[in-house]
């Protein structure tokens, strides 16, 4: 077996470990729970999930793929403003979202008190406006926010899709809402679909935005059976449930495109000729573009800055918060290196053993996306302390030293958790930059006698860079957003921005956590931008 | 390459170590808490002052009994800290604390208000109150009965069923009234409810204001914070509710606690002790009332001026272990009516 796919099957087996602790946890057994749980609860979380998810899946392809097909192919007023703009709701954490909207929307918030105003009502009673507490609002929250993982893998894609096939259609007589629906679209599907992943993966384990607005989804359901029924073992078993449930979408997904080729000729040719729009229409793909972005990052940004203004002029400035930002862009950053190690460790094991164990060994080593931060974290504590307390009795036996808590008492166990949790990103990231570098560039470098690791670093490396950049800013992204997980696993002394703001949040004063929100959003604006920049350059694909 | 690669988790985790190190030698007593770190910060900085042990603390939401088990013997934590009767009872259950024999605590505290061997103390109280609108409500006295009454329809506010002060509630509704009666009672309740439980006990009284709903359930420090604080939004919520001190046969409001344990394998266990002692010190029960407008455990002390405005808290006698036994029942009984859905 080749060192790399062993190395992919030990990045697996770190992924699997707390997958493995949960199994063991559940199968503690949880008593009398599941005939309750399975007439009162699942039926109803398992439904709000679904719905959940379809509409944050509809709502997401709709504003993703609708706004990269805009940005890609025509020209409007705006157009290269948006083309990078469009990614700037990447940066807002959903529980910072919601409780923005909460004060938006509120019969006391800007939005109903200006209606009234214009409609001349004084009695805030007396105007009937949708609650954002509820099902649709979490819906429309989560699709506004979300949307930017379709919208980037379907803009690449669109800008990707040679001219030819949209040539060829438009020379059969194809209109443009034709050539979208028969041609660019069917091409794109693969992209869109890990986009829409991505997004419903967040969706599915969000717990701020979910929770603080009322909808119980199977995530609430864990949370609430380990903490109100005090059963771990049955929160656990409704994880693996859960997981099951991913899994089976994964390859159900797989399936129904296992037999389809979609890659163009591989060919490149020239990118199609934007199609200069007019009048209303180009008025109308302006406003197309605008919304989502006003929705899903101006309005909550506008907020948080007008609280944090007001929290700077009262002077109720934490001290805490340079150390806080300092420690945030601390794990994060260290937290990146590592998942981007490890995920070109299992995509370059994956490239050069297609048939073997690397490919199982990826997809289970991309598991961790899919586990709820909070019982991610659970299932580490066990293995990590059980090793920690190992290291230490060895220690304590042979030298007489305590090592204590070497990992779970240190940052390394968040770290750790980070990486699990968003090694799927990376490896989606750096499997996408590999799949625009021929095969063929491999085979002729080593038979010219150049060794594995020589392809990697003086060929991969250097053309994979765009593809390495827009990997690393989105788990730093997420490292920086992560909120359950760093909660339970950060050690004494160690608070992120975060934290800060769940712990203002809790307090019922989270306008008092503003600042820390706006830092989190503005140390998330930079590496954005530079992700749209990068993606933008590397339209042009490396092939042979 | 891996061998690199190795070497520089390594070194991230050695980095990571670092900058979470504890000031080694000094005098200490770590704390895990499921409490708000800020409402508890001025508490410890008063202890250091006065004794000069260092509090190390953290907020953990979730999973503070479950951290504290897996770290064993190595746990650096001495003092736990949660609200609500559950939570504390599950640090017990688990098998992380151990029991603590001061005549100082047990001086303090009343018997009620703490387990017999020494295994948690409360710490502070907080009553769970109806909140209802200075403008549109006429009532001053309700039972908790009361408020599944139809004629509350479309009017009421409160926060999700399995957040554990509802759960606390819902399982004294049942030691007073049995399960049968809490389940038609959760009904009446849901059929009343103005939105979706969710947010917090604030939202309650904003939404009051907002005139989405008429009255609502809340705890009694929130109307401190609320008219007491510099947040002038929240001085306005908590101006326009009057507050209803509800009851149970008997004439008692139900209360529930804020409380700590001293953990099992606890590195610094005097220092605990003393961090206990003096969270129930006169002057530290006066701050409690002071920062957080909590009711003080200890008879002797008064409750903030804003708290003791509301009037008389007569406090329901059953007791508190006796409603924590009914807890489950009560989540399942939310999760029976659909309480949250």
């Amino acid at each position: 077996m080749p060192g790399w796919t062993l190395g992919a099957i030990l990045v697996a087996a770190t992924v699997v470990a707390p997958v493995i602790a949960l199994i063991v946890i559940a199968g503690q057994g949880s008593g009398d729970l599941w005939p309750q749980l399975v007439s009162y609860v699942l039926p109803s979380a398992a439904a709000n999930t679904a719905i959940l998810l379809l509409g944050v899946g509809l709502l997401t392809s709709v504003i993703g793929v609708g706004t990269a097909w805009l940005v890609a192919t025509a020209k409007f007023p705006g157009r290269g403003f948006f083309d990078w703009a469009l990614l700037l709701p990447l940066a807002i954490p959903t529980y910072i979202l919601a409780y923005a909207y909460l004060d938006i929307l509120h019969p006391l918030g800007p939005v109903q008190s200006l209606l009234r105003a214009v409609l001349g009502i004084s009695d805030p009673r007396a105007l009937h406006f949708p609650d954002i507490r509820s099902m649709g609002g979490v819906i429309f929250l989560l699709g506004f926010v979300l949307y930017p993982y379709v919208y980037l893998a379907a803009r690449a894609t669109f800008f990707m899709q040679s001219a030819t096939a949209l040539e060829a259609a438009r020379t059969l007589g194809a209109g443009r809402f034709e050539i979208f629906f028969r041609v660019a679209l069917p091409l794109a599907r693969p992209a869109i679909v890990v986009g829409v992943t991505l997004a419903l993966l967040e969706a599915l384990n969000d717990i701020g935005a979910t929770e603080f607005l009322g909808v119980r989804t199977l995530t609430i359901a864990i949370y609430s059976t380990w903490l109100n029924r005090s059963s771990l073992p049955g929160a656990a078993q409704i994880s693996l449930f859960m997981l099951a449930l991913v899994i089976a979408l994964f390859l159900l997904e797989r399936w129904a495109r296992h037999d389809r080729v979609f890659s163009g000729s591989g060919k490149r040719t020239q990118p199609p000729a934007p199609v200069e729009l007019r009048g209303q229409r180009a008025f109308g793909a302006s406003v197309a573009c605008a919304l989502p972005l006003a929705i899903g990052f101006l309005a909550p940004f506008a907020y948080l800055a007008d609280q944090a203004i007001r929290k700077v002029a009262e002077g109720a400035v934490s001290p805490m918060l340079v150390r806080e930002t300092l420690n945030t862009l601390l794990y994060a950053g260290l937290a990146t290196l590592v998942t981007l190690l490890l995920g070109l460790v299992v995509a370059f094991a994956l490239r050069n053993e297609r048939k073997g164990f690397a490919s199982p060994a990826s997809r289970v080593a991309s598991l961790g996306y899919a586990i709820p931060g909070t019982v991610l974290a659970v299932g580490l504590l066990w293995p990590l302390a059980n090793f920690d307390n190992a290291v230490d009795s060895l220690f304590r036996n042979a030298f007489g030293i305590s090592t204590g808590l070497l990992i779970s008492g240190s940052g390394a166990a968040l770290i750790l958790a980070y990486t699990i949790r968003f090694l799927a990103v990376s490896i989606n990231g750096v499997e996408a930059g590999y799949a625009k570098i021929s095969t063929s560039v491999d085979h002729a470098a080593r038979s010219l006698g150049e060794s594995a690791f020589g392809v990697l670093r003086r060929i991969h490396l250097p053309m994979l860079r765009p593809a390495l950049g827009a990997a690393a800013i989105l788990v730093f992204v997420d490292c920086m957003k992560e909120l359950p997980a760093t909660l339970m696993l950060r050690p004494f002394g160690v608070e992120t921005l975060s934290t800060h703001i769940y712990a203002e949040a809790v307090r019922g004063t989270y306008e008092d956590g503003a600042l820390a929100a706006l830092l989190i959003v503005l140390a998330g604006l930079i590496p954005v931008v530079l992700l749209a920049r990068i993606s933008r350059n590397t339209q042009a694909p490396i092939t042979s | 390459m891996k061998s690199r690669a190795r070497h520089l988790v390594f070194a991230a985790a050695l980095a990571a170590g670092a900058v979470s190190a504890l000031p080694a030698q000094a005098q200490v007593v770590n704390v895990y808490t499921t409490r708000e770190p800020r409402l508890i910060q001025p508490l410890f900085d008063l202890f250091t002052k006065e004794t000069g042990i260092k509090v190390n603390s953290i907020f953990i939401e979730k999973g503070v009994a479950e951290r504290v088990a897996a770290e064993g013997a190595n746990s650096p934590a001495d003092v736990l800290m949660a609200v609500d009767i559950g939570n504390v009872l599950d640090f017990v259950a688990r098998g992380v604390t151990q029991p603590v024999q001061s005549k100082v605590l047990t001086e303090a505290i009343p018997a009620n208000l703490r387990d017999k061997d020494g295994q948690w103390f409360a710490l502070s109280l907080r009553a769970r109150l109806f909140y209802v609108s200075k403008d549109r409500v006429k009532e001053t006295a309700l039972t908790y009965a009361d408020l599944a009454d139809p004629k509350w329809k479309g009017k009421v506010c409160i926060r999700s069923g399995q957040h554990p002060y509802n759960t606390a509630l819902i399982a004294a509704y049942i030691n007073h009234y049995g399960a049968e009666k809490a389940e038609a009672w959760l009904r009446g309740v849901k059929a009343n409810l103005a939105r979706k439980p969710a947010g917090g006990d604030r939202e309650v009284a904003r939404d009051i204001l907002g005139g989405i709903c008429d009255i609502g359930v809340g705890n009694s420090y929130y109307v401190g914070l609320m008219r007491g604080g510099k947040n002038e939004e929240q001085n306005k919520w908590g101006a326009a509710i009057n507050v209803i001190f509800p009851t149970f046969p008997g004439g008692g409001t139900h209360v529930n606690i804020s409380g700590a344990s001293v953990t099992k394998n606890a590195p610094n266990k005097g220092n605990a002790i003393k961090l206990l002692e003096f969270l129930v010190s006169p002057e530290a029960q006066a701050a409690y009332a002071k920062v957080n407008h909590e009711y003080p455990v200890r008879p002797d002390v008064t409750p903030d001026p804003i708290i003791a405005a509301l009037g008389p808290l007569k406090t329901d006698q059953i007791d508190l272990t006796a409603i924590a036994k009914n807890r489950k029942l009560a989540a399942e009984l939310a999760d029976k009516v659909g309480f949250d859905h």
